[in-house]
């Protein structure tokens, strides 16, 4: 029932959300039911509710063979609670920003809340690509109506890239529909389905183009940067946590335990484009100038990193992609918050115009900092355990391009401490000249990702032991096929 | 039955009915009330409920599938009825004869839904062409509207011309007028079928090729589409469309399979699929004016109903059937809130959200359907469609050309969404026509487009019981 609750809740106030004409009124109540959505995926991590509430399962479309399935994994929970987090904090950080047609614009990012949820927690294909679909939706309607002057083109690009690849994943569903030997669509008859070598593979890229067009992975990445950069940073924060861990988390939840041979055949390549993304957009980002367009490189880079680990096969790899995708949510969030902050107190993204912020404003400064460091993955830091450990997985597969990755690391560290560098050190500049510091929302929901970020580089077990089920799972099934 | 005698009956009753009714608004009630009626008629019908026990087998057959067919078409019809009564108040002052012609339209559907025999065929494409060449006209004033009247009336007697000689070849080579011919000529054959019957079936499906506005025969179509008045290129484009492929459906099913031994159908169907689906889809993406747009966009769809053709099969004769509802719902709902609008063009769409918020709302909703997004109608015709091609093995080719061409068309209608939601301006209205009646029935349309795709078994029992 839990697991029903956390895409009703959002779901629900959203849509009430839509009939509030005050901003006021629209953003206390998001933020309660961000609220809500976080306690309960809280009460079921701790096993406060008993774990049948995990699950849900009822008829929807029984002509079809698809019931309306909801199931959690461990992946699953901590991606939920990612999502839940996430928007908790956005709503927090954003809470006294004044948004034209608030009613729309919270009634949007809750129901994109509730197709995200959906995404992490079906286990029927049919159901997981409603989702798929009702996620996009929203995001596309949101990204066109806040933000800068080209978000319209921006978001177009956006929305068909991903509409091409989902509907190619429509294909495959009802080719794998057909396939299954009780004609339904749910998760474990995909698993048991009768498949050819050559039908897994094609099915496999059929469902990997639209994954990797979500993550963003390398030659399908060109939608992102623009995307992120056009539209409004509270907006963003949500599509660079939350929404391409849907890539990431398809894979694992859709790729692997059902196609495991195309996957392991398939393998070498997709390391090998994860690796390119990796460098490619590290590049990319140490020329940038727009402190958004920086943030939005950086996490494809990162994105490649965990797209190469997923196919590495290898336990570390794995447990390293699961810790990661939880940090890099928070992380990227934290980046992004700055830039909202640097944005609409200095009126610019250049980072050429700004510089000397640290005297000005000492806790952003510091707050950044954090982030920064977190972006290096720096022991201490969150990022550093997953880093570490999705090396160590791709180390294992092959050491030359373990090593051929590992220049990322430098290259993350000169374009991040050149980012800090640029805006708070050196002299201020006329945009800085009278700047003052971070405002209380922002601070406080900075603060929480700081101690959650500094709390699981220290600790990082309780996450570990959540994701735990689902990598014996995955490599389980890995596993046999090598064999 | 029950449909047919009733949609006959209520035209000749508002034929006259000016007489006695001097009232130029009530025409508009009594037609929906005669739709109401005759829904109710068909859906009694399909329980077993007839008026007339009457023999009708060798010509016609009331089969499920025509029947819900029927019951689609005439709540389709009533949907567009309800929504543009102004809009035919104002085409001309003949006002019950374009009723009259609209109930004889639905009559010829009938028709075309349960016909056995290639005359009730050729009966029915006539019966549902001839009203519409006039309604396509019905706008006397209008130089357009006689234009495209007078194109479609040219074009459309040149392919029922070129129909009944097909039918006559097939007459030649079987001896009967007989849907399933149960002999064959022993003369003159080719793989058991006789090179009469093989011309002559080709050249019936080119006409029934036409009828559907399918490329290669599809150039009077956007004409016809712009000129006629906007409520006449409504019904048009879908319920008279619809009823077009289902009758090409009926055929196909009974015909493919026997000589396809001597026709490659397959080829020939799936070059007609992708020709329709790069013109519609190409042309439809250039155009300035929405009427135009949407013109484009229904032979698009077109291309995606034939899909249904390619592959015969029960998905497909399901899908059809949601198709044609899924399709006919949101492009009423579009063709009504045009009419509403005093600029056809995209920049005339500018800034509706805000001045008419109700009106931008459900025209987004039936955009999305028909751009097969999820939690729409138009998602399980999509859905359906593709599934059928799949189902037949291979072909998967097909499939995946289908899908390209579903993302392009997100370029054209999301354009609509963009000037209605993301562009300021200000988009002139005619107000006073926009009635809170007006505003609920689309509301209701658009409801019932996320109902049924939420929950597409609602009209798909129907067809299972």
């Amino acid at each position: 029932m839990i697991a029903l609750l956390l895409i009703l809740i959002p779901f629900l106030t959203g849509l009430a959300a839509f009939f509030m004409r005050e901003g006021k009124m629209a953003r206390n109540w998001s933020l309660f039911s961000s609220l809500l959505t976080l306690l309960c995926i809280i009460l079921l991590i701790t096993n406060s509710v008993s774990a049948s509430n995990a699950s849900f399962d009822i008829a929807w479309l029984p002509f079809l063979g698809s019931r309306f399935t909801l199931a959690m994994t461990g992946m699953v929970k901590m991606l939920v609670l990612l999502n839940a987090i996430i928007y908790f904090i956005v709503f927090l950080a954003t809470f006294k920003r004044a948004f034209i047609q608030p009613g729309r614009y919270f009634g949007l990012m809750l129901l994109m809340q509730a197709g995200m949820m959906g995404v992490f927690l079906a286990a029927d294909g049919l159901v997981f690509y409603f989702f798929w679909e009702l996620a996009l939706v929203p995001a596309y309607f949101l990204c066109s109506q806040w933000g800068n002057e080209k978000r319209i083109q921006a978001t177009f690009k956006f929305f068909v890239y991903t509409f091409i690849g989902s509907l190619l994943m429509l294909i495959g569903m009802i080719i794998m529909h057909g396939k299954t030997p009780d004609h339904s669509y749910a998760l474990q008859s995909f698993m048991h389905a009768n498949l050819s070598l050559t039908e897994e593979n094609f099915l496999f890229w059929l469902f990997f183009i639209a994954f990797a067009i979500k993550m963003p992975l390398f030659p399908f990445h060109t939608w992102q940067p623009f995307a992120y950069e056009q539209s409004d940073t509270s907006i963003t924060i949500v599509l660079s946590s939350v929404m391409v861990k849907m890539g990431l988390f398809a894979v694992l939840r859709w790729i692997l335990p059902i196609f495991p041979h195309a996957a392991v055949s398939n393998s070498h390549l997709i390391i090998i484009l994860g690796v390119i993304s990796l460098l490619y957009a590290s590049v990319i980002a140490v020329r940038q100038n727009d402190l958004k367009r920086l943030i939005a490189y950086s996490s494809i880079a990162h994105i490649g990193l965990m797209c190469a680990a997923i196919f590495s096969g290898t336990v570390p790899g794995m447990q390293g992609v699961m810790v990661q995708m939880f940090n890099h949510g928070i992380i990227v969030a934290g980046l992004w918050i700055t830039a909202e902050v640097i944005e609409t107190q200095y009126g610019t993204r250049k980072i050429s115009e700004l510089g000397g912020l640290a005297q000005k404003a000492p806790v952003l400064a510091t707050l950044l900092m954090i982030m920064a460091l977190g972006n290096i993955a720096l022991p201490l830091t969150s990022a550093f355990v997953g880093e570490f450990l999705m090396f160590s997985g791709i180390f294992q597969y092959s050491i030359i391009i373990g090593a051929v990755a590992l220049i990322s690391i430098i290259l993350s560290a000169i374009y991040t401490l050149n980012m800090v560098q640029n805006i708070f050190y050196g002299n201020t500049l006329p945009a800085t000249q009278d700047a003052t510091d971070i405002n209380r929302n922002a601070k406080y929901a900075m603060i929480i990702l700081t101690v959650l970020i500094l709390f699981l580089g220290f600790y990082p077990q309780p996450l570990l032991q959540l994701v735990n089920d689902s990598v014996q799972g995955i490599l389980s099934g890995l596993n046999f096929v090598l064999k | 039955m029950n449909a047919l005698i009733l949609s006959a009956a209520w035209g000749i009753i508002l034929m006259f009915c000016s007489i006695l009714v001097k009232n130029k608004k009530s025409f508009g009630y009594i037609a929906a009330f005669g739709l109401l009626t005759i829904l109710i008629g068909n859906i009694a019908d399909t329980y077993g409920m007839q008026i007339t026990h009457y023999n009708i087998y060798p010509m016609l057959s009331l089969d499920r599938f025509g029947l819900l067919f029927n019951t689609i078409a005439i709540l389709s019809t009533l949907i567009f009825v309800l929504l543009s009564t102004i809009e035919i108040r104002k085409t001309g002052k003949y006002q019950p004869e374009f009723y009259t012609l609209i109930f004889f339209v639905l009559c010829g559907i009938t028709i075309l839904t349960s016909y056995q025999n290639l005359l009730m065929l050729f009966l029915g494409i006539e019966i549902l062409s001839i009203p519409l060449y006039i309604l396509t006209g019905s706008d006397k004033k209008n130089l357009k509207s006689n234009e495209a009247s007078l194109k479609y009336f040219l074009m459309g007697a040149f392919s029922t011309g070129i129909m009944l000689m097909g039918i006559a070849l097939i007459y030649g080579g079987t001896g009967t007028f007989n849907l399933q011919p149960s002999t064959h000529s022993v003369v003159g054959t080719y793989h058991g079928i006789s090179f009469l019957e093989i011309t002559g079936l080709i050249i019936l499906m080119c006409a029934m090729a036409f009828k559907a506005s399918v490329a290669p025969f599809h150039f009077w179509a956007p004409d016809v589409y712009d000129g006629a008045p906007t409520p006449v290129t409504s019904f048009m484009a879908t319920i008279v469309k619809a009823a077009a492929f289902i009758a090409f459906f009926k055929l196909c099913e009974v015909r493919v399979a026997d000589t396809s031994a001597a026709i490659n159908w397959k080829m020939i169907f799936s070059i007609m699929i992708v020709a329709t689906l790069f013109i519609g889809n190409i042309t439809a993406i250039f155009q300035q004016s929405v009427k135009r747009m949407l013109a484009y966009s229904s032979i698009a769809q077109a291309g995606f109903m034939m899909y249904a053709i390619f592959s015969l099969n029960d998905v497909a004769k399901e899908g059809l059937l949601y198709y044609a509802l899924a399709y006919s719902l949101a492009t009423i709902g579009l063709f009504a809130t045009m009419s509403k609008m005093k600029d056809y063009t995209f920049e005339g769409y500018n800034g509706l959200a805000k001045k008419q918020p109700t009106l931008a709302a459900t025209n987004a909703i039936f955009l999305l359907s028909l751009s097969g997004i999820p939690l729409t109608a138009g998602f399980f015709a999509k859905y359906y469609m593709l599934a059928s091609v799949i189902k037949t093995g291979s072909n998967t080719w097909l499939v995946i050309v289908g899908v390209c061409f579903a993302a392009i068309a997100i370029y054209y209608y999301f354009r609509l969404i963009q000037s209605m939601y993301f562009k300021t301006g200000n988009p002139e209205t005619l107000d006073e026509e926009i009635t809170p009646f007006f505003k609920n029935s689309l509301i209701a349309v658009a409801v019932l487009i996320i109902l049924l795709g939420a929950f597409p078994q609602l009209l798909l029992n129907w067809f299972y019981f």
